[in-house]
């Protein structure tokens, strides 16, 4: 049996009085690729949030590889091991896309080893070209992948990648999925993405989060097939 | 019995006080995000506009009251025109160019004036309260600042610039989704809240030497009332002014009045560290 | 590759300092190039913890004054300068730990910082004004309020406290002293630690998310500068051979800031010239009565924050770079000034 490497139990997130994550229990294995969907305002960015300690959930309990992790910070939680990638690019503007990648390899690595990890990262992430530039110039699809070179660069076992496709272009989305495939071969990896394309693209099993609470989990077909899964969705467009 | 109510008045007067140096760049935070360091230099200037014009025989209450203000205000105009609007959005940029502009006013008038202390004697005489004797100007700063306060919750209530004001204080973008210019409405607040501060100089004037470097002494009891209240203009400026007046003066009978500065400060920053956003982030969240 | 830029701009700081060492004394008295020196020493200091750290300390002065007054207080009670010279750099910085742990920890920012700071700066003014009663002693010392504490030990050779380093040989010694805390703060930013502080200041939720633990280093950085702050504040109590609560002043910490923000935030050598060449204006000023010192202070800073934000040694280099034609070597770019990002950072 694979073991488990993240698991929420009743995790709740209210702000004033909107109630952002209502009692989740979520559980991830080891090497699982995971889709989350739902609406805008489903409450998947702030699940991710308290997962990763930027966000100190009102209730509820969160384990990784068995460990309670609840109200960490989030530098705790990264050392861990958890590679993440928030939706709004977070990046550091004033250095180049070479020192970015390098900060994040220096975390687990000394010096000269970073400094290789950070070459070999830029080499497979195609990002040679822009290496010494500040990403503060880059376009939007490119600074993802910036931020995905930042995530891949500290060898992370769980991987948080919050609408990674966003402002990707054709064949940028194409490099994506094999980014996430391989990050897949040693990481659980949970992409939250609205893309649907995609999502059928890499994978599995998906989860709907609607009004902060799991609506359904299950194989992407039937998922996607679910009548409730489409009202949600439908719902929002209209 | 007497000392309790000399306490009382006394604990009132530093409120009152409190209300009066912040109010300015309350109104100015509130409505802008911008913080006027030059804030107590604008106090100090409406020092010297009450004391020239009372030198040249002008009535000490218009003075205070309608000229000071007025003055200020204009000169707040003029800063934010020329300034300020160059800088929205970098509220670091803004602290720092607003500095800079006090020490700017401190050597001006400095050059007018000379460093010498100047003041006017306090128009209202004091009279024994038992064995003690009390400062009747007290009750009328007591009685500003509450006027003061009223006449704000007021505008905020019940009129239409009250309104776009409460809008702008939410959301910065909501006056300019009303149809409003928001060049127009932080030129006017500016302008207001240095009206404020003006006024506030002028009427603690009389209770105070004033010197170019006065100033400095209200500036950061106005910086911390003002964050310490938190994002409700009113109920934030009442609460904090209420808290720091009661531990100031508290400390200030106990042990000297120095301590009781120092505990002020020390509040400050012991209430900051527990609430960083402000007593009406978490208390009175749905007042003014 | 690194290393070997690291021994080049190793020799050029040495062989322009000794040159400035050198040459300034034929054009400036030597006791006015020390103090000079000892202000490029404070300015160097928040250059480090606000254009590098990303931490805007608006009581630079505290930590000035508080090595001042340690090393003052020190010297009457130990009789001799170098132990008091080690405790002017451990209190401050000291103090700083205490303070940037309680700031960090607390996740406070940019204007909730600046309060604080500007908050213990007035209560240690107002503290040390109040000093005045013949209570206030420690050890021998007496606190002196408005006065301050005059006639103590000033610097002696190690051991022997009569042999006194005063004049010409103060003058060395402050600017071997300053040489050293440049070059330790270059050494501290080619480090890892040093990176990661830049990387801090550029994107502290980022750099949360790499696992890097944010306050702890701040806390850090925030010490290192008063440690510098301190040491230039004992240095210029030898200087001044008095030290009054003026040094405690919200005027001071003025200064200091207009210092970096002419010199160039994010720049080293900055702050160090922004702080010599605006200290030197003013002493030049103070020998006129035309002009008031703070006008020209004041309109300084309001002119360069409208319209030279980055300061002057940003400028300097890039006409540097014109004139010799040469491209940046390093891989490690320049940073831009962090106002801007700490401003827009909190939207
Ligand atoms: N800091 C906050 N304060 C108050 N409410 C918040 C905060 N952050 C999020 N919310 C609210 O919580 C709810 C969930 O937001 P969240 O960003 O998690 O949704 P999401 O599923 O990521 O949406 P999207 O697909 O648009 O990214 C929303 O109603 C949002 O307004
Ligand atoms: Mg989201």
């Amino acid at each position: 049996m694979p073991e488990t490497v993240l698991e929420t139990q009743g995790l709740t997130m209210q702000f004033g009085g909107v109630l952002a994550v209502a009692q989740v229990d979520f559980r991830m294995d080891a090497r699982e690729l995971r889709c989350l969907i739902g609406p805008n305002g489903a409450g998947k960015s702030t699940f991710f949030k308290c997962i990763t300690g930027l966000l100190p959930p009102t209730e509820g309990q969160i384990f990784m590889r068995g460990q309670e992790t609840t109200r960490w910070p989030s530098h705790h939680v990264a050392s861990l091991g958890v590679g993440t990638k928030t939706q709004v690019p977070s990046v550091m503007d004033g250095l180049s896309v070479f020192e970015n990648i390098w900060l994040a390899a220096r975390r687990f690595l000394p010096p000269r080893a970073a400094t290789r990890k950070a070459d070999e990262t830029i080499t497979r992430l195609a990002l040679g070209p822009v290496a010494r530039s500040s990403p503060g110039r880059l376009a939007h699809g490119e600074r993802q992948h910036v931020e995905l070179g930042m995530v891949m660069a500290g060898d992370p076992w769980l991987v948080l990648l919050d609408e990674p496709a966003a402002g990707m272009t054709g064949g940028d989305v194409e490099r994506l999925t094999e980014i996430v495939e391989e990050f897949a071969r040693t990481a659980a990896v949970v992409v939250v993405e609205h893309d649907m394309q995609f999502i059928r693209s890499i994978a599995r099993t998906v989860t709907v989060f609607h009004r902060g609470a799991v609506l359904l989990e299950g194989h992407v077909d039937a998922v996607l097939a679910d009548p409730a899964v489409r009202s949600v969705y439908l719902g929002q467009a209209a | 019995m007497d000392l309790v109510l000399v306490i009382v008045v006394e604990v009132l007067y530093a409120i009152g006080a409190l209300v009066l140096i912040s109010a300015g760049l309350a109104v100015i935070f509130g409505m802008m995000r911008v913080i006027n360091l030059a804030h107590g230099e604008f106090m100090m200037l409406g020092g010297y506009a009450t004391i020239t014009a009372v030198d040249l025989g002008v009535n000490v209450f218009l003075a205070m009251l309608v000229l000071a203000p007025a003055v200020v205000g204009v000169l707040g105009l003029a800063v934010e025109r020329l300034v300020i609007r160059h800088l929205y959005g970098r509220l670091i940029d803004t602290m720092l160019a607003t500095w800079g502009l006090s020490l700017l006013f401190i050597g001006i008038v400095t050059m007018l004036f000379g460093n010498t202390t100047t003041g006017i004697s306090t128009p209202i005489p004091g009279f024994a309260l038992g064995d003690y004797q009390v400062n009747g100007y007290n009750f009328f700063i007591v009685l500003v600042a509450a006027v003061l306060l009223l006449l704000m919750l007021a505008v905020l209530r019940s009129t239409r610039s009250g309104l776009i004001a409460r809008g702008t204080m939410q959301h910065s973008h909501m006056a300019a989704s009303l149809g409003y210019n928001p060049d127009r409405i932080y030129m006017l607040t500016f302008a207001c809240g240095s009206a404020l501060s003006g006024l506030a100089g002028a009427v603690l004037a009389p209770l105070v030497g004033l010197v170019p470097t006065s100033g400095g002494a209200y500036i950061a009891k106005a910086f911390i009332t003002v964050i310490a209240g938190g994002p409700a203009l009113i109920a934030g400026l009442a609460s904090s002014a209420g808290v720091f007046g009661l531990i100031n003066q508290i400390f200030s009978f106990a042990v000297s009045p120095v301590v009781g500065e120092v505990a002020l400060l020390v509040a400050a920053v012991i209430l900051l560290r527990l609430l960083p956003r402000g007593i009406t982030d978490r208390l009175f969240r749905e007042s003014l | 590759m690194r290393d070997a830029g690291w021994g080049r701009e190793l020799t050029g700081t040495l062989v322009v300092a000794a040159c400035a060492v050198g040459v300034l004394p034929m054009l400036v008295s030597t006791y006015t190039l020390t103090v000079l020196i000892i202000y490029g020493m404070l300015g160097l200091s928040l250059g480090l913890v606000w254009g590098f750290g990303g931490i805007l300390c608006f009581g630079q002065a505290a930590f000035f004054g508080l090595g001042a007054y340690t090393y003052a207080i020190a010297a009457i009670n130990f009789g001799e300068s170098t132990v008091p010279m080690l405790l002017a750099v451990a209190v401050p910085a000291g103090f700083a730990a205490v303070l940037g742990a309680m700031l960090f920890y607390g996740r406070l920012t940019d204007v909730y910082l600046g309060v604080i700071t500007l908050v213990v700066t007035l209560i240690l003014h107002r503290f040390m004004n109040a000093t005045a009663g013949s209570e206030y002693v420690i050890g021998n010392a007496r606190l002196g309020g408005f006065n301050g504490i005059p006639g103590f030990q000033t610097l002696n050779v190690p051991g022997d406290p009569s042999a006194y380093v005063w004049g010409e040989s103060f003058y060395y010694f402050s600017a071997v002293c300053l040489l050293l805390a440049y070059l330790l703060v270059s050494a501290v930013l080619r480090s890892s630690f040093g990176r990661i502080a830049v990387g801090i200041r550029e994107n502290e939720t980022r750099a949360a998310l790499m696992g890097y633990d944010v306050p702890a280093r701040k806390t850090v950085m925030f010490a290192a500068g008063a440690a510098i702050a301190g040491l230039a504040g004992a240095l210029f109590a030898n200087w001044a051979e008095i030290v009054t609560p003026r040094l405690f002043s919200l005027s001071q910490s003025a200064d200091i800031i207009i210092w970096c923000i002419v010199g160039g935030l994010g720049t080293r050598i900055g702050p160090v010239l922004g702080a010599a060449g605006l200290s030197y204006l003013k002493f030049l000023l103070g020998q006129q009565d035309l002009l008031h010192n703070s006008v020209v202070s004041g309109a300084i800073l309001v002119l360069f924050v409208l319209f030279l934000p980055g300061g002057i040694a940003p400028v300097l280099a890039n006409a540097w770079r014109l004139v010799t034609r040469r491209r940046p070597r390093s891989r490690y770019r320049r940073p831009r000034g962090p106002r801007s990002s700490l401003a827009s950072g909190d939207a």
